[in-house]
């Protein structure tokens, strides 16, 4: 891209006030579930395109640039693995590829082999499914090349199935397959798959995903939190008090909002971390909580959404929402966007005095995963569909 | 003369292609554990799909004994290949049909070529369907297995028990995969019909087991207790709460459930065994496939086949798939199985299934 190119695209975003980001990962940028982008999804959202997908997932869809990547699972045994790209534009499918599992496909009825969400370099799609099977492609459906983490390590499984996302930073994809018995995490070089490091995990089953935050990857267990330099595995900080098993902890600004004995808020410095509240009453459920300006979001078991400060934890106000919810609540701009497991997709007002639900759009399948942001649309899928909504 | 030397050019062609993708295919099946290979694999796999249609039965061939690594990239390249040919109706379905019916063919390349038959010309892939009804792969069988239920149920929908008794039986015969022959099961009972499931899923019945060894801290699946030095089923020992002896169980569940709290009662921390000895009629390859939520270890005469420490994530059908070696006449499997501490309603279980069968599924009955 020329200079001149770039001026050009730089003067359209400042006229059209538009400046698109990419959903690279579960929960979008670093993690957090807010997009970065200028403009936010309007008001007035509507389906604007709807593809059918051939089998189920719980993964999240994520977008690069045009493209939209999704993941299912089919088949009577789920061994079916499918990746596929859609075209953000009008939905049409540019490409798809069909695997096949080399891992056990056992999962709990609920789940299904396609529960991790895919994550991207901007480059490259590393695609990861319950049955450890690892896929890189770049943006054209080129297989670049794949992993059978249960073919290398023949006890990583879990029988109710996995769902930890993958995250890639600095060259290195960082992958977790923690299980009741052979529990580990491994950083993989982009470009080929092979093992940079890899590192015991505690013995419990885990399905938590990473988070991406100040240079590190942290690593969410029953035995707490555990960041790592991503291109070699080496510890900068452990928090070892203990932390939730299915919904993540989120990183915004220099504090770590783990999900550990409600909220914990920790402000990690290399090799210690110091405790700046904790919130017992912030009891996630299975959503992960997300940062909005001055305050955090959690969702707990009943479907209610807790907005509570980032300052010292203190409650101020709950919104009672149409759960249950499996997905995570995801922002932009000033709104909050979730959708239950009945696919009733529900756009939330938090700074509306005691928050508000302002609208409701009746998705009419059962959704299970977290949406994605991007382009000023958002993303949603179920086990037969992807939905734009714009 | 012309037609004979335009097969000959075009025999050329082919086997020219053919080994122009000899080396890519090569380092496609070259790939290992820990990503060995992948960098080669990467640009192997891009010469492999600027290949033609033509090409595509050698491809598939490449899937024959490759590792299920490689099989995947051998399966994503036929996958952009075929994309391309369909679009521009050059799918070399022919070819595929040829390669299909080569039982010598591994399953999962024979699979894909169906599928690619099947996109090409259904009616042809509907045309295939009945032979496939005995085939080495449990994933084309379903196939005819599921057009033999569906014959059946039209039979009844008209009253004709007799002609679905028979199209039920046929299925049944054929199925191997647990949805189907559940399905095919009760359709039977319903009609009167008897039905071996031990039988057909090759389940074995009989042990003899002893427990309760300690479990404690779940210290007790790496303990080597007496019966992993020993098999002398009139020997008593020193148990976690009382003697550990060794006793008959035959299982009455047709799902061939071995439940160690049956004999023993329902003990938590407890290693249980359970021995039975299988008679093959040959030297022959098998699978001993288990299902099991408490921890487990298997041997096949003294050797260690797969050891699992995870407690009551759940358990189903063919878990776990062990390939082994049988030995002609006597063959004794060992099962270790180890009952946590946990005490929730839904961690009582302490039990296993196991069968004996082929890698289709199929199961191979003992000789006595």
């Amino acid at each position: 891209m020329t200079m001149k190119t770039i001026s050009m695209c730089l003067m359209m975003c400042l006229v059209t006030g538009v400046v698109s980001a990419d959903w690279l990962q579960f929960r979008g940028p670093n993690a957090t579930a807010v997009s970065t982008e200028a403009k936010a999804p309007a008001d007035d959202l509507k389906i604007a395109w709807t593809a059918d997908l051939p089998g189920r997932g719980l993964s999240a869809p994520i977008v690069v640039g045009e493209r939209v990547f999704v993941t299912c699972s089919s088949g009577p045994g789920q061994e079916t693995l499918h990746v596929f790209c859609f075209n953000a534009a009008d939905g049409s499918k540019r490409w798809e590829r069909a695997m096949r599992s080399t891992g056990r496909t056992m999962t709990h009825n609920k789940t299904c082999v396609a529960a991790n969400t895919p994550c991207s370099d901007g480059d490259r799609v590393f695609a990861l499914f319950s049955s450890n099977d690892l896929f890189a492609f770049d943006l054209d459906g080129n297989l670049l090349w794949l992993r059978g983490l249960t073919f290398d390590y023949a006890n990583a499984s879990n029988s109710l199935g996995m769902s930890q996302s993958p995250v890639v930073m600095d060259g290195t994809l960082v992958v977790q397959s923690e299980n009741d018995s052979e529990s580990f995490a491994a950083g993989l070089d982009v470009a080929t798959g092979r093992n940079k490091w890899k590192l015991e995990r505690p013995k419990a089953a885990n399905w938590t995903s990473a988070t991406v935050w100040k240079n590190t990857v942290a690593l969410q267990s029953s035995a707490g939190i555990l960041a790592v330099e991503p291109a070699t595995g080496k510890t900068v900080w452990d928090y070892s008090d203990g932390a939730s098993t299915i919904p993540s902890s989120v990183g915004s600004g220099e504090t770590l909002y783990a999900v550990s004995h409600g909220i914990t808020a920790l402000a990690p410095e290399k090799g210690s971390v110091t405790q700046l509240w904790r919130n017992e009453k912030l009891n996630s459920g299975t959503a992960s909580p997300l940062v909005l300006g001055d305050s955090i979001y959690v969702v707990n078991g009943a479907g209610v959404l807790i907005k509570a400060s980032v300052k010292n934890g203190e409650e101020a106000w709950k919104l009672r929402m149409k759960g249950p919810f499996s997905g995570s609540p995801v922002a932009a701009g000033k709104r909050i966007y979730i959708v239950n497991e009945r696919g009733i997709f529900q756009v939330i007002d938090p700074e509306a005095p005691e928050g508000k639900v302002l609208k409701e759009i009746e998705l009419q399948e059962t959704v299970l995963t977290t949406p994605a942001i991007a382009g000023g649309a958002i993303y949603v899928r179920s086990d037969a569909k992807l939905w734009k909504l714009q | 003369m012309k037609s004979s030397l335009v097969c000959l050019l075009a025999l050329a062609a082919a086997s020219l292609q053919a080994a122009d993708l000899s080396k890519p295919i090569e380092a496609l099946r070259a790939v290992g554990k820990e990503g060995q290979g992948n960098e080669a694999a990467g640009k192997a796999w891009q010469e492999i799909v600027k290949a033609d249609a033509a090409t595509l039965p050698e491809v598939l061939k490449g899937m024959n004994g490759a590792n299920p690594l490689a099989e995947n990239w051998l399966r994503a390249a036929v996958g952009v290949i075929a994309d391309d040919a369909l679009k521009e109706k050059k799918l070399p379905v022919e070819a595929l049909v040829t390669f299909l019916k080569n039982t010598q063919n591994s399953p999962g390349a024979r699979v894909v070529a169906f599928d690619l038959i099947h996109r090409a010309d259904e009616k042809l892939a509907e045309e295939l369907t009945p032979t496939l009804l005995e085939d080495p792969s449990s994933d084309l069988r379903r196939h005819p297995v599921a057009k033999l239920i569906e014959a059946g149920n039209v039979a009844l929908e008209k009253k004709d028990n007799a002609a679905a008794i028979v199209a039920y039986g046929k299925g049944l015969g054929g199925a191997r995969d647990e949805d189907q022959i559940k399905v095919l099961a009760k359709k039977l009972r319903d009609l009167g019909q008897k039905v071996d499931l031990p039988k057909h899923f090759g389940f074995l019945m009989s042990w003899k087991m002893i427990a309760p060894f300690s479990n404690a801290d779940r210290a007790g699946f790496d303990t080597v207790y007496p019966p992993e030095k020993e098999l002398k089923f009139d020997a008593v020992y020193e148990g976690k709460t009382k003697e550990a002896k060794w006793v008959d169980f035959t299982s009455a569940d047709e799902y061939g459930k071995i439940d160690f709290n049956k004999p023993f009662g329902m003990e938590k921390s407890v290693v249980g065994y359970a021995a039975t000895d299988f008679f093959s009629t040959e030297d022959r390859p098998a699978e001993i496939r288990i299902g099991c939520k408490d921890g487990w270890k298997v041997w096949l005469n003294g050797e260690l086949l797969f050891a699992r420490d995870e407690y009551h994530r759940g358990a189903k059908l063919d878990q776990y798939k062990l390939p082994c070696q049988l030995k002609k006449g006597k063959n004794t499997i060992l099962v270790k199985c180890c009952q946590n501490e946990q005490t929730e309603q839904w961690t009582v279980e302490w039990e296993f299934q196991l069968r004996v069968c082929d890698a289709t599924g199929t199961a191979i009955l003992a000789a006595k």
